[in-house]
């Protein structure tokens, strides 16, 4: 397969591996397009959004800390509200001011906001996007969602612990600590499965002798089915439910830290007390009983199978290159996590390598966090408040940090290219050309800097014969090629 | 508002791509039949949809899980709707809901995923059509210029495929006339973005003649807040009901309710599951109101990717399982009992030992709804809507 115009790669490079190019970082590729991509893989931990942002156990206290001096408030304040945990409160009229209070800063300390918005700021403005677009990937791979109310408070610190320091690394690694993560933990009720052979089972069933309503804990399979199904081998990776469910047993025991736990609070622990004993049969192959590492064996195989080579080969190729990859393309991907071991720098140079990357046809329709984010590169700026990115994104249906489950957002054209949505994205097109017209580049320049030799005559002319800036620059978002990469 | 629907129409006529939307006399052959398909996602819990009171093993398999007898909204003396479900229950109470108590998909998926693409593709092999069976629905009545709609902002499997449907959420539209023009123009050779913007800008030009709540209300967000979503959900109702009673509006309609996947806490009466059906509960009610005298002519099937374990697991939820509870509400509908057999919650009918075993193919209940309500053959129920489904024979008694 022949390689496009140095020209031509540049406009991909900066689109369709990166984040859409801000000003003058077409210039920055044209002279290697694949070395400028390379430049950006790294050995270490990919960048982290700017500021001091907390830790995800420091995020855990402070989000309960703020329930229970909400609860103590409405408790003084002798009435209950309806107010879900987690969400601003509404002030209704008569509710005691105190308890508003409470609720709003129960709100605040999710931290959700700040996270996203530290996070876009840090896609918009930088220097190394195709970095980003990687972190990106493997954050929806790995899937939290807010839409679980005990994991929302930590679903940025997720992305900060687990994601960016081992993008580049080993994928074994990356999913070891996205197994453990207390996000994870939450959003996949592990944290509460308990193995019904256990300790604490049998401690469970002696208080229900005393008492028939204490609750009966047992097994939760969410996290393991996911683990298998999403993680890993994938669904077609041959194992079957009783697979599952021995997965399950075995990784009882991993929970998160509560107050009883001291320092550990809002940490990964272990309990040995809810570990189900014994050796469990997992894909045919048997795990002697090492309590809390069990499970850690049965995660290390699941990453090194087979399956998994070909899931993640498949995935990295959806996301980067077409809704349906060339089976070239993949299994260049898959030789490369095979003979690497799943080394994710080593993954990430292989789709460079890959001429298949390069066709000139843009087939991936950008997403709208891409979409947004791209917009705001090509003007050279980045969003400040965090509802100026969160609105948008929530009408365009890809609401901040909250994919709508394990699986994540979907890639494919069909799904984001909806009526409805684009006229949302319109929408917004009109409002942000608005507030940038009164940039220093003329639109025909702001185009030709973001999408180089991308940016068809059809476009440009429509651009050049626009009434005003903010008519030009609209036409340019809204364009066909600014809506693929 | 007015002003933007006479640009708009303006805008695609400069084009050449002529409306269909408007247009008077398009629906004269179709009737005035309506469907709307309610898809619930994360698969809900049909033994909570509809607790099967009258079977002896329910509340000994639900523990703390199962809907206190004192609580339910009985239908009979062996099924009751959930206590949010007091809309929907009163239309059982008038002939016009009927419960499907133990369906499911052809193949018994465990994953989500799988399921819904089995759900909404009508295929029996997962990942076997890029089409959804409502859109081959739209195709087989080509000559009757029949409208689909989904509401939210991405577009549903179901409905996806060669006949472009259109879709709405609520929200900001597009301002002044000449973008809409100059991007139909410039879209002119795109295919995927051409067809979308056209329907876009249709339906934004249709939302405000419909009186569309234009309402930012992210259904998830909205979802959460107790008391205040389910004036927002009956709202959405309202607005879905406003489409469908333009003149050339959409005649089929799908709806995607999320989070459903009650792996832990579950609750009863009250708690998250609760939460979702309120809400659900308050789509149809603003719906059905909306709708007034239409909704005799309009069936409503509300359907999950699978139901979960019939026993309770051990964080108070549920698990991945078979067969669920399909609902169907209509004006129109025949008085009826359940629809189906009920397979019974005995340990020995369970499926695999964990689930409510099914007694219906889901298709059969789509196919029954597609035959009697909206006329589509026989012939192509089995072969185009439903490849390779003609000895699943289509539900009938229900319309």
């Amino acid at each position: 397969m022949a390689l496009p115009n140095s020209d031509q790669m540049a406009a991909i490079a900066v689109t369709r591996f990166g984040l859409g190019a801000r000003p003058s970082e077409l210039e920055l590729a044209k002279s290697d397009p694949k070395g400028w991509l390379k430049a950006q893989l790294t050995r270490g931990p990919a960048d982290q959004p700017p500021g001091q942002l907390p830790t995800s156990a420091e995020r855990f206290v402070a989000y309960r800390d703020a329930q229970q001096a909400r609860q103590a408030a409405q408790r003084a304040q002798g009435g209950v509200t309806a107010q879900p945990k987690g969400r601003p409160a509404t002030p209704m009229p008569g509710q005691p001011m105190a308890t508003v209070q409470a609720a709003v800063s129960v709100a605040d300390a999710t931290g959700l906001q700040d996270e996203f918005i530290a996070r876009a700021q840090l896609a918009a403005n930088s220097a190394a996007p195709f970095r980003e677009r990687w972190v990106l990937f493997w954050a929806n791979h790995f899937t939290v969602s807010a839409t679980k109310g005990a994991a929302r408070p930590l679903v940025g610190p997720f992305e900060r612990e687990v994601i960016r320091p081992s993008a580049f690394g080993r994928f074994e690694n990356m999913a070891v600590l996205s197994s453990s993560h207390p996000a994870m933990l939450l959003y996949l009720d592990q944290a509460q499965s308990i193995g019904p052979y256990s300790m604490r089972a049998a401690q469970a069933e002696r208080a229900r002798l005393r008492n028939p309503n204490a609750p009966k804990p047992g097994l939760n399979e969410n996290l393991a089915r996911e683990i298998m199904e999403l993680h890993t081998v994938g669904v077609d990776g041959g194992y079957t439910q009783a697979d599952v469910t021995e997965f399950a047993r075995a990784m009882t025991g991993w929970s998160v830290g509560n107050a009883m736990d001291g320092d550990q609070v809002g940490k990964f622990v272990y309990r040995a007390v809810s570990h189900e004993p014994g050796a469990r049969t997992i894909m045919g192959k048997r795990y002697p009983d090492t309590g809390g590492t069990q499970a850690l064996t049965v995660i290390r195989d699941l990453a090194a199978h087979p399956a998994t080579a070909r899931h993640i080969a498949r995935k990295v190729a959806t996301h980067f290159v077409s809704d349906e990859p060339s089976p070239a393309l993949v299994s260049k991907l898959e030789r490369s996590f095979v003979a690497s071991r799943g080394d994710l720098a080593q993954l990430a140079a292989a789709l460079i390598d890959a001429d298949e990357a390069w066709a000139p046809a843009p087939t991936k329709f950008k997403t709208p966090y891409d979409f947004l984010i791209s917009a705001h590169r090509a003007l050279g700026v980045a969003p400040l408040r965090p509802g100026q990115i969160v609105q948008p994104l929530n009408q365009m249906g890809q609401q901040a940090f909250s994919p709508p489950s394990p699986k994540g957002w979907s890639e494919d054209a069909a799904t984001w290219a909806a009526p409805d949505a684009l006229i949302k994205r319109l929408s917004w097109s009109q409002g942000f050309a608005s507030q940038v017209s009164g940039g220093p580049r003329e639109p025909m320049k702001v185009a030709m800097d973001a999408l180089g030799s991308r940016l068809s005559a059809p476009t440009g002319a429509a651009i050049t014969s626009a009434e005003s800036r903010e008519e030009a620059l609209t036409i340019l978002f809204m364009s066909p090629e600014f809506q693929r990469r | 508002m007015t002003r933007s629907i006479d640009l708009t129409r303006r805008g695609a006529l400069a084009a050449g791509v002529s409306i269909a939307f408007f247009g008077g006399g398009a629906r004269a052959a179709t009737g005035d039949k309506k469907l709307v398909v309610f898809i619930q996602r994360g698969g809900a819990d049909g033994l909570s949809v509809s607790p099967p009171i009258g079977d002896p093993n329910y509340h000994s398999l639900r523990g703390e899980i199962a809907i206190p007898d004192s609580d339910v909204l009985k239908l009979d003396n062996d099924f009751a709707l959930h206590p949010k479900l007091t809309a929907i229950h009163a239309l059982a109470m008038n002939g016009e809901a009927r419960i499907a108590p133990a369906v499911a998909i052809p193949n018994n998926q465990r994953s989500h995923f799988e399921a819904q693409d089995v759900l909404e593709s009508g295929v029996t092999v997962v990942y076997g059509s890029t089409s959804g069976w409502l859109n081959r629905t739209l195709g087989t009545m080509a000559g009757r210029k029949i409208e689909g709609m989904s509401i939210g902002a991405h577009a549903p499997l179901i409905l996806r495929g060669p006949v472009q449907a259109a879709s709405w959420s609520p929200g900001q539209t597009a301002r002044g006339d000449r973008l809409p023009m100059i991007l139909t123009d410039l879209y002119h050779n795109d295919a995927l973005l051409s067809r979308a913007f056209a329907s876009g800008l249709e339906t934004a030009a249709m939302a405000t003649m419909a009186g569309a709540t234009m309402t930012a209300a992210p259904a998830r967000a909205a979802a959460a807040q107790g008391g205040g979503a389910n004036v927002q959900a009956k709202q959405l109702g309202g607005s879905i009901a406003g489409f469908m009673n333009q003149p050339g509006g959409p005649q089929i309609v799908a709806v995607s309710i999320d989070g459903w996947d009650t792996h832990a806490n579950q609750g009863a009466t009250d708690g998250a599951l609760a939460g979702r059906l309120a809400y659900l509960d308050a789509v149809v009610d603003g719906l059905q109101k909306g709708l007034a005298g239409e909704w005799r002519n309009t069936v409503c099937i509300v359907a999950t990717e699978f139901g979960r374990t019939a026993k309770i697991n051990g964080t108070r939820g549920t698990d991945h399982g078979n067969a669920s509870t399909a609902l169907v509400l209509g004006g129109g509908l025949k008085r009826g009992g359940i629809i189906g057999d009920w397979p019974t919650l005995a340990s020995n009918k369970l499926n695999q030992g964990r689930d409510l075993a099914a007694t219906l193919d889901v298709r059969a209940l789509f196919k029954g709804v597609l035959r009697e309500h909206l006329g589509v053959e026989t012939r192509l129920l089995n072969e185009t809507v439903f490849p390779d489904s003609a000895a699943v024979a289509p539900v009938t008694g229900l319309v």
